[in-house]
């Protein structure tokens, strides 16, 4: 007899639960079935590849410094936008989200325009000994342009609703500028931060478009994972390309898991006492 | 703040390290996102409009253009489908395993583009699951346009339904249990009420899916086969071009995809301004 | 219409929000459901609305099963605790927005549903406000919008959850007196849901007085104030004071003062509770009669009605006791001041062995006739 007030449980319920099955779930149970054709050898055999370590080492390595670079600079703009009232912010803010509009097949060609040895960058930077396209640090630079945006969006608000009172009430006890900003503001920001650290690390490690270009490709050197991915499967090596796929996703998403628990630990004041 | 008390005036320490952090803040931005923007425009009008246009008429360019607006036409609305289903049953109803829903939508986000299209090519592909049966009945998924649309569904799948669902979450439910009790039908409420309440969200989640949708390039590109004038979008073109060291026409059509994402972003600032309470609290990078 | 709520049974995750609640509604009556968060009475009108179902009991309305029918076939006005007005259409969409959604058989033409509309503004005194988006009224007009827009569609019963919560406290009063002339005019069958008892017992012609899911007592005003029927309805309803009694060698009895008559328990308890009403406290009691010695320690006027604070050292408590303004004077009463109090009338409850009280051995004591200072 009972019954739901509001209609469309069942129909709304069962349409999204068999689109992600045909869409996410399907798919990706083919990819650990096919990863398992290789055998638990076969795969340590790939895993173990000098080749494959570095590629492996350079996405995540590099998603990871990628993503502290826009903890720091996301940290810096994100401030100067929330805080303070000049010229052309309106403007500015609104290109923050430009990586994230912007096609990574774009920004990847319009990179190495800019950090090639004869670039527009690239010319100034060579003299100083600073080779960035071709390079591990040119992977690097792709990596921040995609992580840029998130950072600064999950600070934005969080930011604009700081109390003011709580930095006022630390001057009042006397802190100075710089202490209240380490003592309080940052420690108050670090889940937040936190939070805009693993959306920029799980976007940076499997980006592929706007990191190819730049990256030059050179194995053992700038060869990233996701290209070894393409790559073995342009060999017709299925087993090959599923088995490096599930490792690069299983690496991501233990390290999104551990940013997860350093989160839940730095805001720990925050949990509402019971 | 109390106005009789008032603010006191800065420093002069406190205004330089003002103007050093804006000025930080500014030129980073200039070189960092409005370099790379400039760069397409200036490489694609290196030889003048002439060639620009040139390169644009071809027919691969032309091709390639109609490809990404069909596949995006037809992703796009069964995300939104999605994203209105999901959110719906998501924000109005309790059930065990919402939390495993929750995340299972968001997974695309956290799959790397490349996977994203492996795995179909692992469904339909020859070597697939499903590859030998496709291949007896003469049905092509994989590198040609149904595979394109997938992985193009797969990666745009979270964005409606990100989008709505925290915002029908803090309008709660109580205008519909109105409206249910005033006697209107399922569809009349959900048409009445529902949309008209949710209908900038959903336009914003439109925007950025379409984007995302149009701008793919990893995810397609593994399922695509570059077959020229079939089965490549502009992002595909655009990789193709350059590798040819066609770098004008790379620009060009390059460019095409940078008015698109200025057109977003020009709407999304738009819709933020106007009806920023009406969408909700934006999570970040724009999903 | 009458509506016969039996034995109905509704648990939430770790709580019971209704426990075995049994209740008929007249056609035409104004009913209270009273009490405090959690009492279970808004579940209970949410079961009337159809916006919840019981787990066990039944409704039915004129002996046809009311609970098989879905919400928006009851025919039923309900007012939301915050409105939940569309804020997407106009004040006279919104009150439209319950015949326009009607089939087009039985929906009436343009013509009509805008001849109602206006003479529902009329009703709700908000000529020339139609245009206008809820976002662009006052709580007030919003809260006769949402009544306006449930009687658009003609109901048989009007439900209204908690209708003057979200008001200040002038317009509350205002909004209070129109809603029950309205009921008087329309004659409609209407249920509201308050946490506030001067709400419930002005406007009510019966109230439900509940508590932790069950009905402690339905009646009228009058008889709820001056008649309640278990302890909670005492502390609930109004002010009181409580004092416990002892059995003495005469009977019960507490600090000089015992209720005089037949007691109706025959000795049968050692222990009871009096509740005494604070207007029910007689302040200058002759030295011939039993009564406690109090001294007068504060005096709080607020406005027409004084209230007192009386310490009585035989009982070590403070009871309060209300007067009108203008006896101050007239009896003397100011701080520091000897009385001799003693009620004029008081609720016993009995305990049993282990100290709770027994709610159906109720003793309503009235002082004996005799002539008082």
């Amino acid at each position: 007899m009972r019954q739901r007030v509001l209609p469309g449980f069942g129909l709304s319920l069962g349409y999204a639960l068999a689109y992600l099955g045909l869409i996410v779930l399907l798919p990706m149970a083919a990819l650990a079935w096919k990863a398992t054709g290789i055998g638990l050898g076969g795969m340590l055999h790939l895993l173990s590849a000098p080749r494959t370590l570095a590629a492996l080492r350079l996405s995540v390595g590099g998603a990871l410094v990628a993503a502290l670079v826009n903890v720091v600079i996301g940290l810096l703009v994100g401030w100067v936008l929330v805080r303070y009232r000049f010229p052309g912010r309106r403007l500015f803010d609104a290109l923050v989200d430009l990586p994230f509009a912007l096609p990574t097949a774009v920004a990847g060609i319009a990179l190495p325009t800019l950090y090639a040895p004869n670039g527009w960058l690239g010319r100034w930077l060579e003299p100083l000994g600073i080779k960035v396209a071709y390079t591990p640090l040119g992977v690097l630079v792709a990596m921040v342009f995609v992580g840029f945006p998130f950072v600064v969006r999950t600070l934005q608000p969080v930011l604009a609703s700081l109390e003011r009172d709580v930095e006022e009430a630390a001057q009042s006890l006397g802190a100075r500028r710089w202490q209240t900003f380490f003592r309080v503001i940052l420690p108050m920001l670090a889940p937040t931060l936190l939070t805009g650290f693993s959306l920029a690390l799980a976007r940076a490690v499997g980006e592929y478009g706007s990191v190819i270009f730049i990256a030059g490709n050179i194995p053992m050197h700038s060869e990233i994972a996701p290209l070894l991915i393409v790559q073995k499967l342009e060999q017709f090596d299925y087993a090959g390309a599923a088995a490096l796929g599930v490792a690069l996703l299983l690496l991501s998403f233990a390290l999104l898991i551990v940013v997860a628990l350093l989160q839940r630990w730095s805001s720990r004041w925050a949990e509402a006492s019971r | 703040m109390n106005p009789a008390v008032g603010r006191r005036k800065p420093g002069l320490t406190r205004r330089l390290v003002r103007l050093a952090l804006i000025l930080l803040a500014l030129v980073f931005l200039l070189l960092f996102l409005v370099l790379p923007l400039a760069a397409v425009f200036v490489e694609a009008f290196r030889q003048g409009v002439e060639p620009y246009l040139e390169s644009i008429r071809q027919p691969e360019a032309l091709s390639a253009i109609r490809l990404t607006l069909l596949v995006a036409a037809i992703a796009v609305p069964l995300n939104v489908v999605f994203g209105v289903a999901a959110a719906w049953a998501m924000t109005r109803f309790e059930f065990r395993g919402k939390a495993l829903l929750g995340a299972l939508i968001d997974l695309p986000f956290s799959v790397s583009p490349v996977i994203s299209g492996l795995v179909y090519v692992l469904l339909f592909g020859a070597q697939g699951w499903f590859g030998p049966w496709l291949e007896a009945h003469g049905v092509k998924i994989i590198f040609a346009v149904p595979g394109l649309v997938l992985a193009t569904v797969f990666i745009t799948l979270p964005f409606v339904a990100r989008e709505l669902i925290p915002l029908m979450q803090s309008q709660g439910s109580e205008e519909e249990q109105a409206a249910r009790v005033l006697g209107a039908s399922g569809w009349q409420m959900f048409f009445r009420v529902t949309l008209p309440n949710i209908r900038w969200a959903l336009l914003y989640g439109v925007l950025l899916c379409n984007a995302r949708a149009m701008g793919e390039f990893g995810a397609v590109s593994v399922v695509s086969g570059h077959i020229r004038g079939l089965t490549t979008t502009m992002p595909l073109e655009v990789e193709m071009r350059y590798n040819e060291y066609d770098y004008v026409g790379a620009f060009a059509v390059a460019s095409l995809l940078a008015l698109l994402a200025l057109l977003t972003l020009g709407i999304k600032t738009l819709l933020e301004w106007r009806y920023g309470d009406e969408l909700a609290a934006h999570a970040p990078g724009g999903h | 219409m009458t509506l016969e709520l039996a034995h109905l049974h509704r648990r939430f995750a770790g709580f019971g929000a209704l426990d075995d609640v049994s209740l008929s509604i007249a056609p035409g009556e104004f009913l209270a459901l009273l009490g405090p968060s959690g009492s279970g009475k808004t579940t209970l009108l949410r079961i009337l609305a159809g916006l919840d179902y019981p787990d066990s009991g039944s409704v039915h309305r004129d002996g046809e099963d009311f609970l098989a029918t879905p919400a928006r076939e009851r025919r039923i006005g309900m007012v939301f605790q915050h409105y939940a007005l569309f804020r997407h259409l106009t004040v006279v969409e919104n009150i439209a927005f319950g015949l326009r959604v009607r089939p087009w058989r039985t929906r009436p033409s343009r013509a009509k549903i805008h001849e109602q509309v206006d003479r529902l503004l009329a009703r709700v005194q908000l000529e020339g406000l139609g245009g206008r988006y809820p976002a662009q009224l006052s709580g007030g007009q919003r809260q006769r919008v949402a009544l306006a827009r449930a009687l658009a569609v003609e109901p048989d019963m009007l439900l209204l959850d908690e209708p003057f919560g979200a008001l200040d406290a002038q317009v509350r009063v205002t909004l209070r007196r129109w809603l029950r002339e309205l009921h008087e005019e329309l004659q409609l069958t209407t249920v509201f849901v308050t946490h506030d008892q001067e709400e419930a017992l002005e406007l009510a012609d019966r109230v439900a007085v509940m508590n932790q899911g069950r009905i402690e007592q339905v009646g009228p005003p009058e008889q709820i104030y001056q008649q309640p029927a278990t302890p909670f309805v005492c502390e609930f309803i109004g002010k009181v004071n409580r004092v416990e009694l002892r059995r003495t060698g005469v009977g019960l009895a507490a600090g000089g003062w015992m209720p005089e008559g037949d007691e109706p328990w025959q000795g049968r308890y050692a222990k009871a509770t009096a509740y005494i009403r604070p207007e029910q406290l007689s302040l200058v009691v002759p030295p011939t009669l039993p009564a406690w010695e109090a001294r007068l320690r504060h005096v709080y006027l607020a406005g027409s009605v004084a209230h007192l604070d009386l310490y009585v050292p035989s009982l070590d408590q403070t009871l309060e006791a209300d007067v009108a303004s203008e006896d101050l004077s007239r009896l003397g009463l100011q701080a520091g001041r000897e009385l001799r109090i003693a009620p004029r009338s008081a609720v016993l409850f009995p305990h049993d062995g282990s100290g709770a009280t027994v709610d159906r051995e109720r003793w309503i004591w009235l002082e004996p006739d005799r002539v008082h200072a």
